[in-house]
């Protein structure tokens, strides 16, 4: 029987809502990272497919849906956020768990690229950066992964141990934008 | 004197304001400089040099003369020009570089003594003795000369950085701006649009003619209603764009809070954007420059452009009766314009013969003014006519135009050079000085309303061509398009000091006496008389000081040549550029999972990294940091403590050829490491230093998880990165960092395995976890990790839960240590078991010492190669003379001893060439009852026995310690073991 008590990244700091916009933690239920083995990407995809049903994420892109997405997170290494890895997919690629590593956070609003503008230096527009584009960037100061989740929600990943930095830039941000509207 | 009828300042809606805490009235649309002169206030600052009263010159950022403080206190803003600055209910203005007051200023002794005070004359007079420059005469100058100054205080307000992407960025909007932005929006590009001022419309709002036969202001507010229902268009008023950089990227600075009460609603005073375009194009328009002749910085004295500006939108008449000198065209409709608005014009007088006549007012053609008179204010101009006849004209506004400069500054902050034509005598861009940046109408030098309008659409069509997009047929709309007649005019010659650059105080004398002295190049004048070295950068003075340097040298202006432009346009606040950094912000913080229990039992915290991590858990009646220190070394060595470790890199290694990396990265063998244990590993650089320690568990056959300290965790992940991408991309391996993903403990002491036996799901014993061993584990029902390894030589272990479960664990783990007469400890601790035990930290591998330095030479293999291994075998990094590892005691009674202290034999004077070596680790041991040190001894092993004098310079200690095996407690390792 677990006995441990659990306790997510953003523990007694989220959610927040500030003018139109509202943070919120999200917590799925796993993260595996995974890195498929030399000569393996097609089959990793076909598995990733039948296990999960999306195809292994090209570069800059999410594939899935809220429940299951695999988000591409860097050279030869995607994340697959929300259910336990199948097994299977270690005939193919690398595994790790990566469930507890990330502090991952939702920001919606009508606005929320002028909010991300004052963090992230990278194109964030909705023309450009489109419901399932991801990108690896720097938010603030911290290495981070930003996924535009809806028309107006982005994804937010950076280390877990940074989790009160990213909500405190986040905050200060929102309440900037907000004062303004 | 506000004119009834005239300007686009809301009427309605009064503002009052205070200026030198005097209460004055504007409007709501005001600046600060157009209220106070509709209030009749015309000396507004003192001069920087020699502190002569001054009044508004312009009506934009150009303004070198009406520079005042924003605000008191923490949050006052000094240099704030008035001619920016807007009104706003209870915004309090205060003058600058004036005592006691704006009136009465005491150091304007200095204008009596100008003749003594001429460029140069710092240089020349305050040469010697030397030591009094900096000292004593730099001081006192600094005080006497300048602008406002800082509070001194830490700036409470919040600043703001943003980066902004479109496909055409247009720099200004005026007639070529909007033009520009409605080509551009109406073709569907992403489009933002920068004013500087707070209203758009550029000089369309300051001018009276006509567009589409309505006047300019209504046509401009049009347009801009049309771009402002487009999605695609961004209008960005309040924006300076200050800097043209690589890849198309724009600094711009915008003033967000400036106009306005501080609410405290977390909005910042100012936004610091970094705006990235496809192309842009820069309607940045010209700037009237003024005429350089005796007395012409006197108040009331301005631009031609200005007055009509100050009359036309704000409806301020800057004087009753007015008149102007000009050697163009263009100025004479100043005197139209007041005509019209039913102010008195006593004269214009044109420099040319053929200027333009009139029967509205009189026309003075050839003549020049060549004096004006009232210290306090204008009260007239002595006129020297065709004839050589001198007049006295009363007047107490002289609006002024020497010409008009197009603004063509950003095109040069790549480094081009603008071109001299001089039918319009001005510097111009050439094309494709920016790349992807088009000058458009006047900062191009077309000067006509017409020529904006069809120039800025020209040049939005181009921009949209050169990116692919086709542009729609755009009616140009119907304007002015009168010719710009010139004839140049920089200087009236005559006695008396004539005024280039009024923020600088530089005169036409001193640019001739720096060609005189041979300061021929401009840049050589430039920094001989400080001209243009203002908070303007020389906007109104570059082109009359480079002319008149051109005239004294013999050379014409294009063979002069201008100063080198560069950003930022107009000042941009540090604070804007930094903002978020400051304080906390200059780093992200990373807590531990253990943090707030750390913090709940009174753990000082200490940086380590960008990490947190206790320094000790103090108990009660604890009042130093050893006390508490020294209990947490001996729970470790008696009983049992817990510490923190999860800030330790982690790196899962996984693949065919993982093992084979390891034996590359690891100086020694990895791949014959059974699966369940671990191994010490030692990392070198490519030149043969020690990179890094720590341990590698083998968690399969090809999987493990590599630590690394946590100062190098991210060095080490590049490392590894570099050689799996580039030296091995054929190898079959994948990284990822898990550093995150693990909360994990030591549990340290003779009785961890007593305290892991209560948490772990499975008891352990020592025959199937003996030391260097690993596995999984279940804890309280969670999935870990354990690994059998010692940081402190006790009988210890690292234990791993998903970082969820950290807070938990930790806090048990912590409870039922205290049960046991054990508990946690910190990072002060830790070191000193560490030091007892002789093991390195990157005190010790600190970048300049080998394996044979730290006494590991035998763990690089000889049956494999591996990264630095060659190198670290150089004749010079394998002598016996090298400073190397040692121990040291003191010898006698504890005495204190210091890291960074230095090693010399006993009788040898503790100077540099006697040097021996030097102390990286210190700690008092609890367990052995002295001071111990770790340090590099010059033929260190070969010395064990010998006695060292240890000095430390900076502190005045001075120590005898006897050299010892750097393993100062328990050597064979047994406890470890147990």
């Amino acid at each position: 029987m677990l006995e441990l008590t659990a306790k997510s990244p953003c523990s007694g700091l989220l959610p927040m809502t500030i003018g139109p916009f509202t943070l919120t933690e999200m917590t799925p239920l796993a993260m595996t990272s995974i890195a498929p083995r030399k000569g393996q990407e097609s089959a990793l995809s076909d598995a990733l497919k039948a296990a999960h049903g999306m195809a292994f994420p090209a570069p800059g892109r999410a594939t899935g849906k809220a429940e299951a997405r695999a988000v591409w997170f860097g050279r030869g290494v995607a994340l697959l956020i929300g259910p336990t890895a199948d097994a299977a997919l270690a005939e193919h690629a690398a595994l790790t768990d990566q469930s507890d590593a990330w502090a991952v956070v939702r920001l919606e609003g009508q606005g929320a690229e002028d909010v991300l503008a004052r963090l992230v230096p990278v194109d964030l527009r909705a023309a450009v950066f489109k419901r399932g584009h991801t990108a690896r960037t720097q938010l603030m100061h911290m290495s981070a992964s930003v996924t535009r989740v809806g028309d107006r929600a982005f994804q937010i990943m950076v280390f877990r141990s940074m989790a009160a930095t990213l909500v405190h830039d986040l905050e200060t941000a929102m309440r900037s934008i907000a004062a303004r509207s | 004197m506000r004119i009834a009828g005239k300007g686009i300042v809301d009427r309605s809606a009064p503002v009052s304001f205070r200026f030198d805490g005097v209460t004055h009235q504007g409007f709501s649309g005001d600046t600060l400089a157009s209220a106070l002169l509709a209030d009749g206030v015309r000396v507004v600052a003192r001069s920087f040099k020699y502190h002569r009263p001054r009044g508004v010159l312009t009506a934009g950022s150009e303004e070198p003369n009406a520079l005042v403080t924003i605000g008191r206190g923490a949050e006052a803003d000094p240099n704030v020009r008035a001619t920016v600055q807007e009104v706003f209910g209870g915004l309090d203005a205060v003058s600058q570089n004036r005592w006691p007051s704006l009136g009465l200023d005491l150091m304007a002794i200095n204008d009596l003594a100008a003749s003594f005070l001429g460029a140069g004359f710092y240089y020349k007079t305050f040469m010697w003795p030397r030591a009094f420059w900096e000292k004593l005469y730099e001081p006192v100058i600094r005080r006497a000369a300048g602008l406002g100054r800082l509070s001194g205080q830490a700036d409470p307000d919040i600043y703001e950085r943003a980066w902004a992407f479109c496909d055409l960025l247009v720099i200004g909007s005026g007639p070529a701006g909007l033009m520009a932005a409605l080509v551009a929006g109406r073709a569907g590009a992403d489009v933002i649009l920068a004013e500087e001022d707070f209203a758009m419309g550029g000089r369309l709002l300051a001018e009276t003619g006509e567009i589409e036969g309505m006047p300019g202001a209504d046509w401009a507010a049009s347009v801009l209603a049309e771009l402002a229902e487009m999605d695609n268009v961004r209008l960005m008023p309040r924006t300076t764009v200050t800097g043209a950089y690589d890849g198309g990227t724009y600094g711009a600075l915008e003033r967000v809070g400036h106009h306005a009460p501080r609410k405290g609603d977390g909005a910042p005073r100012e936004t610091f954007w970094r705006i990235v375009a496809g192309r842009a194009v820069l309607a940045a328009g010209a700037l009237e420059r003024p005429v350089a002749f005796a007395n012409n910085d006197r108040p009331g004295i301005m631009t031609a452009s200005a007055v009509r500006a100050y009359l036309n939108r704000w409806g301020v008449s800057a004087g009753k009766s007015v008149t102007v000198f000009a050697n163009n065209d263009d100025a004479h409709r100043t005197a139209h314009d007041m005509v019209a608005a039913g102010v008195h014009v006593a004269a214009v007088i044109d420099s040319r013969a053929d200027a333009p006549d009139s029967s509205d007012f009189r026309v003075f053609r050839g003549a020049m003014v060549c004096d004006a008179g009232g210290r306090g204010g204008l009260s007239d101009i002595t006129v020297r006519h065709a004839s050589g006849t001198e007049e006295k004209i009363a007047t107490d506004c002289l609006a002024m135009s020497g010409g008009w400069n197009p603004t063509v500054h950003m095109t040069c902050h790549m480094n081009g050079r603008p071109e001299w034509r001089a039918d319009i005598a001005a510097f111009v861009p050439r094309d494709g000085m920016v790349p992807g940046l088009r000058a458009a109408g006047a900062c191009n030098g077309a000067f006509s309303t017409d020529a904006c309008l069809r120039e800025g659409a020209a040049a939005a069509r181009a921009a949209l061509e050169d990116m692919g997009r086709s542009a729609p047929e755009v009616d140009i709309p119907a304007a002015d398009d009168a010719a710009y007649s010139i004839s140049p005019l920089w200087a009236v010659p005559g006695k008396g000091r004539a005024w280039l650059d009024f923020q600088n105080d530089v005169t036409v004398k001193d640019v001739k006496q720096a060609a005189t002295e041979n300061f021929r190049s401009v840049e050589h004048m430039k920094r001989y008389t400080t001209q243009g070295m203002a908070t303007d950068q020389g906007k109104n003075s570059n082109v009359g000081a480079l002319a008149v340097l051109a005239d004294a040298t013999g050379r014409g202006i294009p063979e002069t040549g201008t100063t080198t432009f560069r950003p930022p346009f107009t000042p941009v606040p540090i604070a804007a550029m930094g903002s978020g950094a400051q304080g906390h912000g200059f780093a992200p913080q990373r807590f531990t999972t253990s943090h707030t229990a750390s913090i709940e039992r009174g753990a000082p915290m200490i940086e380590a990294g960008l990490w947190y991590r206790p320094s000790y858990f103090p108990k009660p009646g604890e009042t130093t940091w050893r006390q508490s220190c020294d209990r947490e070394v001996a729970m470790v060595r008696e009983t049992v403590g817990v510490c923190d470790v999860s800030t330790l890199g982690k790196i899962d290694i996984q693949g065919p050829d993982a093992a084979r990396l390891l034996d590359f990265v690891y100086c020694n063998t990895f791949s014959t490491l059974k699966v369940g244990r671990v191994r010490y590993g030692l990392m070198l650089r490519e030149d043969g230093h020690v990179m890094d320690d720590g341990t590698t568990a083998r968690l399969g056959q090809d999987h493990f998880v590599m630590t690394t300290t946590t100062a190098a965790a991210g060095q080490v992940m590049r490392h590894l990165e570099f050689v799996t991408q580039v030296l091995h991309p054929e190898w079959d391996v994948s990284l990822i960092s898990a550093t995150e993903q693990w909360a994990q403990f030591a549990v340290a002491g003779p009785k961890s395995r007593d305290l892991l036996n209560g948490v772990l799901d499975a008891p352990i014993d020592g025959e199937t976890w003996p030391f260097m061993s690993c596995g999984p584990v279940g804890i309280l029902g969670a999935q870990g990790r354990l690994f059998r390894i010692s940081f402190s030589g006790e009988h210890a272990y690292e234990i791993a839960v998903p970082a969820r479960f950290g807070d938990s664990l930790f806090r048990l783990l912590v409870a039922r240590a205290e049960e046991m007469g054990g508990g946690p400890y910190g990072m002060e601790a830790l070191n000193v078991l560490r030091i007892e035990k002789g093991m390195i930290t990157h005190a010790e591998i600190h970048g300049r010492t080998t394996a044979y330095d730290i006494g590991m030479q035998r763990m690089v293999s000889q049956k494999k190669d591996c990264i630095g291994k060659v190198m670290s075998e150089r004749p010079g990094l394998m002598d016996a003379n090298r400073d190397r590892l040692v121990g040291l005691r003191p010898v006698g009674a504890v005495q204190k001893l210091t890291a960074g202290a230095h090693l010399y034999d006993e009788g040898a004077a503790p100077v540099r060439v006697n040097d021996q070596g030097y102390i990286t680790s210190v700690a008092f041991s609890p367990t052995l009852g002295t001071m111990l040190a770790l340090g590099f001894l010059k033929r260190g092993p070969d010395r064990i026995g010998e006695r060292v004098k240890v000095v430390d310079a900076v502190r005045g200690l001075e120590t005898l310690c006897e050299v010892v095996d750097p393993v100062f407690f328990d050597p064979e390792g047994g406890r470890v073991r147990a």
